[in-house]
């Protein structure tokens, strides 16, 4: 009872700005589709349209659609006090919950060229970057490298220690948000390296997209991010 | 499947010493450790090949493209190959039929860098051969016996193996298995290329599940190409022959009665 208590108060996810808690009486959250901020066709040649319209239309549409599923069934199995029925549920909300969150923050970190996607980073985070990796190309190396390393589905990511204030490159599979990886860390930029992200255009050849995903990479957003969590 | 291949170079000397410090692979798995001494002094060296579907690249459509197929196996597949090639060069697991490899890289769930290569060239090879063209609908005798047996009927298999399919949550595959203390089939899913062998499990049937496998025919809907695969392209009597060869190894009478 304590944790429907909990989720009536605080609907899930509200921190991430996606929530809207439209079925408030059953103290369930409901998460939406966050419209996409660029057309489909914005970031070509580098990622198609096509790729753009499924990869968020579908798939990050059905993502939410079966976490708010799942979080329907764990209220219900909260009410229940079917502590079994909760347990089982804990796969699909990460799944889920965490495809999600992950494709969120994705969409966020590309801009269209004509926007100003690919620019490299200034401020704060260019140095930060410099004094961690060395420089933009061998952060870049070494994101790309991991992320043709991965085996399956995943994500690489560009992750800042919130206590430590260091940069570090990590990668998670399927749909493991940054967050499993270790609560201290925060996406600044993460790339989708799932073979729905790429292979309508680069087929088998992963290498080819993760070079080219860099020319529409939203910069300013992630040093926006870095500076928001270390003020 | 140990096959020539033509044009390679001369493979690299190969170290004595494991770099990953395997345990000692169990004696009934792998017999004494050989030393191969003729195999370092001769000039001869045989690496994996890739091996050709036993149909054409368009015999599978309209259900799998002629695209689709091309790109799987001659570019996914081959990539394996290649990977594993150039692994066994400095590894001390060659020479080792593919399923010893397997089974021996799987390492007890901590993986060798060989074992990912190794599991997909064995994993795709026995994935095309699971497929024929004008396959699928149901199965007949011994088989359908025995599926009706383990999973009460075939209608209850087909749910079973949709419902293991689209649970599978990333990469991966689906499988048909014989277990063999169990003595009877299962249907399990398994995550990016780990194959069922490493657990002792006889492999009847396996469905490539990445994305890779069906989104230029289908995008995001996998349960439609699951259950075209189920309809059109599996290949009962391949599962009536892996069956037939399982009988070998596991025992599933009634006594006195042939099951396949």
């Amino acid at each position: 009872m304590a944790l429907r208590t909990w989720a009536a108060k605080k609907p899930l996810g509200l921190a991430l700005g996606g929530a809207r808690p439209l079925a408030a009486a059953r103290g369930v959250a409901t998460f939406t589709l966050p419209d996409l901020p660029y057309d489909f066709g914005a970031l070509e040649p580098a990622v198609s349209g096509e790729i753009m319209r499924l990869h968020h239309q579908k798939h990050h549409a059905t993502y939410v659609a079966n976490y708010n599923k799942a979080l329907e069934q764990l209220d219900a199995a909260v009410s229940k006090g079917d502590a079994s029925a909760v347990v089982h549920l804990q796969s699909a909300i990460k799944f889920n919950g965490g495809g999600h969150v992950n494709h969120s923050i994705f969409w966020k970190n590309l801009k269209p060229i004509s926007e100003g996607g690919g620019e490299p980073p200034h401020g704060k985070l260019g140095w930060a970057i410099d004094e961690d990796f060395g420089s933009i190309e061998k952060l870049i190396k070494k994101m790309n490298a991991e992320g043709a390393a991965l085996q399956g589905s995943g994500w690489v990511w560009l992750a800042l220690d919130k206590e430590a204030k260091k940069l570090s490159v990590e990668t998670t599979p399927n749909q493991d948000p940054l967050v499993t990886k270790g609560s201290n860390l925060y996406p600044l930029l993460g790339i989708d390296v799932w073979e729905h992200a790429y292979y309508l255009q680069y087929k088998n050849v992963r290498p080819d997209y993760l070079t080219n995903i860099w020319k529409v990479v939203n910069w300013k957003y992630a040093g926006e991010e870095y500076e928001k969590v270390l003020a | 499947m140990l096959l020539p291949m033509r044009g390679l170079p001369a493979a690299p000397p190969r170290p004595l010493a494991h770099p990953h410090t395997a345990p000692a692979p169990p004696p009934s798995l792998l017999g004494p450790r050989r030393r191969r001494p003729s195999q370092r002094l001769s000039k001869v060296v045989s690496y994996y090949g890739l091996t050709t579907p036993p149909y054409k690249t368009d015999a599978l459509e309209p259900y799998m493209s002629r695209r689709a197929v091309e790109l799987h196996w001659g570019k996914h597949q081959q990539d394996y190959v290649d990977g594993l090639n150039k692994q066994l060069a400095i590894s001390p697991l060659y020479g080792h039929t593919l399923e010893d490899l397997i089974k021996e890289a799987y390492n007890n769930g901590n993986p060798l860098p060989e074992y990912n290569d190794a599991a997909e060239v064995w994993n795709h090879h026995f994935f095309w051969e699971s497929m024929q063209p004008e396959g699928g609908g149901s199965p007949e005798a011994g088989v359908l016996q025995q599926i009706e047996k383990d999973f009460g009927s075939f209608f209850n298999f087909r749910e079973e193996f949709m419902r293991s399919a689209l649970s599978l949550l990333g990469s991966g595959w689906v499988w048909l298995v014989l277990k063999r203390s169990e003595r009877k089939l299962e249907v399990v899913h398994t995550r990016n290329a780990i194959n069922p062998l490493a657990f002792g499990d006889i492999p009847i049937i396996s469905l490539d599940l990445w994305e890779h496998a069906y989104y230029l025919d289908y995008k995001d809907d996998r349960r439609t190409y699951v259950s075209n695969f189920l309809d059109h392209l599996v290949s009962w009597h391949t599962v009536t022959l892996r069956m037939m060869r399982a009988e070998a190894f596991v025992n599933l009478g009634e006594p006195t009665i042939p099951v396949a």
